[in-house]
């Protein structure tokens, strides 16, 4: 089923209190009838809280904000950080561009890539990895840098420290 | 244990990150060592006694708009995010006697690659931005505003939101600021991942909730802005340079550079260099100057190249460069634009070629598909320089590049597409003879390690 299909036929995701308090408090942030203000804001949370985001959550963001579902997938796939597919537990984002590159992103995200054999863009077998190449992440000076799960910025990742923080990834991420 | 204490040593920290005395006079990074960037430490820096200047709370009478505006115009600021244009200038278009809401946003989606300046400034130094926008909202009658930040800083975000609240709860920020009359809020908002964001309508666009696709200019922001009121955007660094100039005076701040290039201006530095990170230093400063304080080129090696204002202005040879000065107008002189300040430094091992290719496929995947020139044009350019360095070049395609970025510019909605096209013609111009040799013998004129 495609997405767009989804929205069709989905009922909205139920939104927890804690999610529900969430987003009013980036609601409360815009006028009154500006909610739509709120929508990355919205997504962002609930791909923080789920991983990705689902077209069910997708249509629940629409009626929290009032505004139509189609103007919310607009949102959802419009900006590059935005899950449109479910992914691994721990999502690595590797800058690749050209300051970083100065400075060995591109191996950087090879040696990644190859410690967790996957391809670019693939999730390990596991279910524990997902890799990527970003475009600029505002830390060109911090070089090589890696973005994981949106809100985590790793700066000066040699391979020792690769080593380093994937070991404990999968150890934290290997517990229940 | 959370995932944030699980990563949080692998955070850029000490003199990895601006806390470094390698700086000239600096204003908005001075004495900072991460630790103290709360209100009180901002206080004791001197901090939130311009706002209390400008509101008439340090003994004398409060200033007028116009007399703010005429200090902002006398210091020489120009915008710190790319474009350079006069701050005094742009407050003063904005009609502040207009019926309604009025908005001020910040511009903190930095993304141009090569800048990380205003990621240092939020972090460590976060009131200097809110007091200079209070300042700012004071000068042009607004009493509401944004700080769009970029979606990858999340930390960042979350410290300047924690400094919101700091502000908030000392009576900085909200009704009736220090006991005055004037009323100003502020909130903070994220992107997530759309380099097209900084440019100001798309993201205006985006702060109202929808796709970043910029908007026609006429009209600007100071008339159709955020939700169709008259707004003002500048850069956070521009912001942030605001206290200062009022604390100190417009004459004392233009001193600090050189005419017509107010003040201190913080510069990226990143690529081939001992230091790569954010150096303040007066704008008019020597280009050689810079790059000793960056820690010379890399493994002694010899500069061949530096990018000076961002992947978007045109690259410059060592030659021109270490004969410039760091300011806006030396760098137009030189050729290429000083832009957001992101100093790009490349050695003679590093292949022209192979580094167009990079920059040429961020902008395709980064245009917004809005006008044809920019969408079609960027994928043009990024399989020509992708196909020359692959060795599949042809030698039209020489002139192919130069034509399809030519076409490119001037006849898009935003910069974007000149942006994309700028490099293209910044490599031809000074290395075409790698372009050529890449065409002719299928390899590198260098022995990159790129």
């Amino acid at each position: 089923m495609n997405t767009t299909h989804a929205h069709a036929v989905v009922e909205a995701a139920e939104l927890s209190e804690a999610t529900q308090q969430r987003f009013a408090r980036e609601v409360a942030k815009y006028p009154a009838d500006q909610k739509q203000s709120a929508v990355i804001a919205c997504l962002s949370i609930l791909q923080e809280e789920n991983g990705h985001v689902s077209a069910a959550q997708e249509k629940a963001v629409a009626q929290y904000l009032d505004m139509p579902v189609m103007a919310v997938h607009e949102v959802f796939t419009f900006y590059n950080m935005f899950n449109l597919k479910p992914v691994g537990r721990f999502k690595i984002n590797v800058c690749t561009n050209l300051p970083c590159q100065l400075r060995a992103g591109q191996q950087t995200l090879e040696y990644v890539c190859k410690k967790l054999d996957v391809e670019v863009g693939g999730t390990t077998a596991d279910g524990l990895f997902t890799v990527q190449p970003g475009e600029c992440m505002g830390a060109c000076a911090d070089a090589p840098v890696l973005l994981v799960n949106d809100r985590h910025m790793c700066s000066f990742m040699s391979t020792d420290k690769i080593d380093q923080m994937i070991d404990e990834l999968r150890q934290s991420g290997a517990q229940p | 244990m959370s995932l944030h204490q699980l990563l949080s040593k692998y955070q850029a920290s000490g003199v990895e990150t601006c806390f470094h005395d390698r700086h000239i006079n600096p204003q908005i990074y001075a004495g900072l060592n991460g630790q103290n960037w709360g209100l009180q430490d901002y206080i004791a820096r001197g901090g939130y006694q311009a706002l209390r200047t400008v509101l008439g709370l340090n003994g004398a009478a409060a200033l007028t708009q116009d007399e703010v505006i005429a200090i902002v115009k006398e210091s020489g600021l120009r915008g710190r995010g790319g474009a350079g244009f006069p701050t005094g200038l742009k407050w003063s278009f904005m009609p502040r006697q207009f019926f309604g809401q009025k908005y001020l946003v910040c511009n903190s989606d930095e993304g141009e690659p090569g800048t990380c300046k205003d990621r240092d400034i939020l972090e460590f130094n976060p009131h200097i931005v809110i007091e200079g926008m209070a300042i700012a909202a004071y000068a042009m009658g607004i009493r509401l505003g944004y700080n769009y930040i970029h979606g990858e800083i999340f930390k960042t975000y979350e410290r300047f939101e924690a400094a919101l609240e700091e502000a908030r709860a000392a009576g900085f920020l909200g009704d009736n600021i220090q006991g005055s009359n004037f009323s100003f809020q502020l909130h903070a908002a994220h992107g997530f991942g759309a380099y097209i964001c900084g440019e100001e309508t798309a993201l205006l666009e985006s702060l109202e909730g929808k796709k970043g696709q910029p908007r026609f200019k006429p009209p600007f922001p100071a008339s159709y802005g955020a939700y169709g009121k008259p707004t003002t955007i500048n850069n956070t660094e521009t912001f942030a340079a605001v206290p200062w100039i009022i604390r100190n005076g417009g004459a004392a701040y233009l001193a600090c550079g050189k005419p017509n290039n107010g003040g201190t201006k913080i510069f990226s530095v990143s690529g081939d260099v001992e230091r790569p990170g954010n150096y303040e230093i007066p704008m008019g400063t020597p280009f050689s100057t810079l790059l000793e304080l960056a820690g010379g080129v890399r493994g002694g090696r010899a500069l061949k190249a530096v990018i000076p204002g961002g992947s978007s202005a045109p690259v410059l040879p060592a030659a021109i460069m270490m004969d410039t000065t760091m300011d806006y107008d030396a760098i137009a002189k030189a050729g290429s634009m000083l832009g957001s300040g992101a100093v790009i430094v490349m050695d003679d091992t590093r292949c022209m070629v192979k580094s167009l290719q990079r920059l040429s496929a961020f902008y395709m995947h980064e245009s917004c598909g809005q006008c044809t020139p920019c969408r079609e044009g960027t994928g043009w350019l990024s399989r020509m320089v992708d196909r020359i360095e692959t060795g599949q070049g042809r030698p039209a395609d020489m002139d192919l590049l130069d034509n399809v970025a030519e076409n490119i510019m001037g006849r898009t909605i935003c910069a974007l597409g000149d942006a994309a096209a700028m490099p293209v013609r910044g490599m031809l111009k000074h290395f075409r003879p790698e372009f050529e040799h890449h065409i002719k013998y299928k390899t590198c004129m260098v022995s990159s390690y790129v």
